[in-house]
């Protein structure tokens, strides 16, 4: 039986609140706070991006794995903020963590769900017996266009898991894949800020393909939701994974450890999977955690986990995630962002 | 700046914090060496450095180097970690006003630079406040 062995997350200090972007862009911050059902966002530093924010990730989920990195025979990082357009980031993740040389590597891109492609592929080549242990990370600085929507959701964290098929803290039980071609959301080569289409990426976008997914991985399970202790939807802000819980019948319980949009952002490709290491972090032996993303484009990745006893030895040997959203925080004014986000134009 | 061969062969230290340490008296080096200076021994054997330990200086730097100018003002220490081995770095997380000689710090992956806008990216390490 193939499953998750480690889990770790990273989370950068910095915050902007919803105010703070409203204020610069003359936007009505609580219609925006209630609109998307946010308060804050992480922001990277200058010195941090998906590379680093990996590093982090993976290294706390060997912690709680405690397994000889050497042994990690795919390493995987999904990301649309991938720091080099033509090197991979994969590489630099795996040489700090000692797994070089005799690993596979490589780097995902599909808009947010490229951290779970990663964990579908690095899952199945555990169960494929082609790999010992397989890593996989979602991670992300994501960028939205000064005063677009995107602005005040697009953050930064990663969440990485480590595969394998011994010492499991969450066994895999089923998994599913559901997409199509939409184009919701996109971003040309060369260009620096994604864009969208609007309310587009409601209804044929996100709301089709995570309630394809949900509905696809339960029937093929023979699951429903009440069977579920918990559950993880992409979270874009606070509105559609709460909204798309209610469609599918789960309860607000069954979401809320999960849910960290309101005080983190949209994480991009480390949004659901930051979600999975929040829930695995409050979570008992026996529970069973269903994990649905979305990815603009379109698709959704679908997993089925069930906690094990080893949950409570490793819970507390790495940072929790929710610990890691309240620590240390440093609130930016617009004009620090935009430098931090290389926003402002400076001569050559 | 580093050429990316200079770069590459830094990455055991850089990334991994591998180093050496004298066979005959122990004595722990960081970077690797070729003799121990205290013993002047040639035989060595592997190791790497503990990645916790206390801030025993620091300074703000206000007026970097030309690839730190986005940087300043900036934090650099020494610290001494847990096996003895005194190392400079950054010192990034933190507020000036909490910086203390002392305080508890630990080594996370950073980028240190970067080459320009179409240059190599420089990974390596810079202490945080270490809070568990």
């Amino acid at each position: 039986m193939q499953g998750i062995v480690g889990y770790g997350a990273y989370i950068p200090r910095n915050r902007i609140k919803v105010e703070e972007i409203a204020k610069v862009w003359g936007a009505d911050a609580p219609s925006y706070k209630k609109g998307l059902m946010l308060e804050e966002k992480s922001v990277p530093s200058p010195d941090q991006d998906t590379i680093t924010m990996s590093v982090e990730a993976s290294k706390n989920a060997l912690k709680r794995a405690k397994i000889d990195p050497a042994e990690i025979g795919a390493v995987y990082i999904g990301s649309e903020s991938h720091p080099y357009a033509v090197k991979p980031s994969g590489t630099v993740l795996a040489e700090v963590l000692g797994a070089t040389p005799e690993a596979h590597t490589a780097d995902f891109e599909f808009a947010c769900k490229a951290g779970t492609e990663g964990m579908y592929v690095a899952l199945s080549l555990v169960k494929a017996d082609e790999v010992k242990y397989g890593l996989a990370v979602g991670a992300d600085t994501s960028q939205g266009a000064p005063g677009d929507a995107l602005e005040y959701s697009a953050a930064a964290g990663a969440a990485a898991f480590i595969f394998g098929k011994e010492n499991l803290v969450a066994k895999s039980v089923e998994t599913y894949a559901y997409m199509t071609d939409t184009p919701d959301f996109w971003r040309r080569e060369y260009q620096y800020y994604p864009q969208h289409g609007g309310r587009f990426t409601g209804d044929p976008a996100y709301f089709k393909h995570v309630i394809g997914a949900a509905r696809g991985i339960m029937e093929k399970s023979g699951m429903k939701p009440a069977d579920f202790d918990y559950v993880i939807f992409h979270q874009p802000n606070g509105k559609f994974p709460l909204r798309v819980g209610k469609m599918l019948g789960f309860q607000r319980e069954q979401i809320d450890p999960g849910w960290l949009v309101n005080l983190l952002g949209n994480t991009y490709s480390g949004s659901s999977p930051l979600g999975l290491t929040s829930t695995l972090d409050i979570s008992k032996p026996g529970d069973m955690i269903l994990i649905v993303s979305y990815g603009s484009g379109a698709g959704s990745d679908a997993f089925i986990f069930e906690v094990t006893d080893r949950i409570d030895e490793v819970r507390d040997l790495a940072p929790k995630t929710r610990y890691l959203l309240g620590k240390n925080k440093n609130y930016l004014e617009y004009g620090e962002y935009a430098k931090f986000r290389h926003k402002i134009r400076k001569a050559d | 700046m580093p050429t990316p061969s200079r770069y590459w062969r830094e990455i055991p230290q850089r990334y991994r914090f591998e180093t050496n340490q004298c066979a005959k008296c122990g004595l722990k080096f960081f970077p690797p060496r070729l003799i121990c200076p205290e013993c002047k021994n040639q035989e060595l054997e592997e190791a790497k450095i503990e990645e916790k330990g206390k801030l025993l200086t620091y300074t703000i730097i206000r007026v970097p180097p030309h690839q730190y100018v986005d940087q300043a003002p900036y934090a650099v220490g020494i610290a001494e970690l847990d096996d003895g081995v005194k190392l400079t770095g950054q010192i990034v997380d933190c507020d000036f006003d909490d910086l203390k000689i002392g305080m508890r710090l630990k080594l996370e992956f950073r980028k240190v630079f970067q080459e320009g806008e179409s240059g190599i990216l420089c990974y390596g390490y810079k202490f945080v406040p270490d809070e568990l």
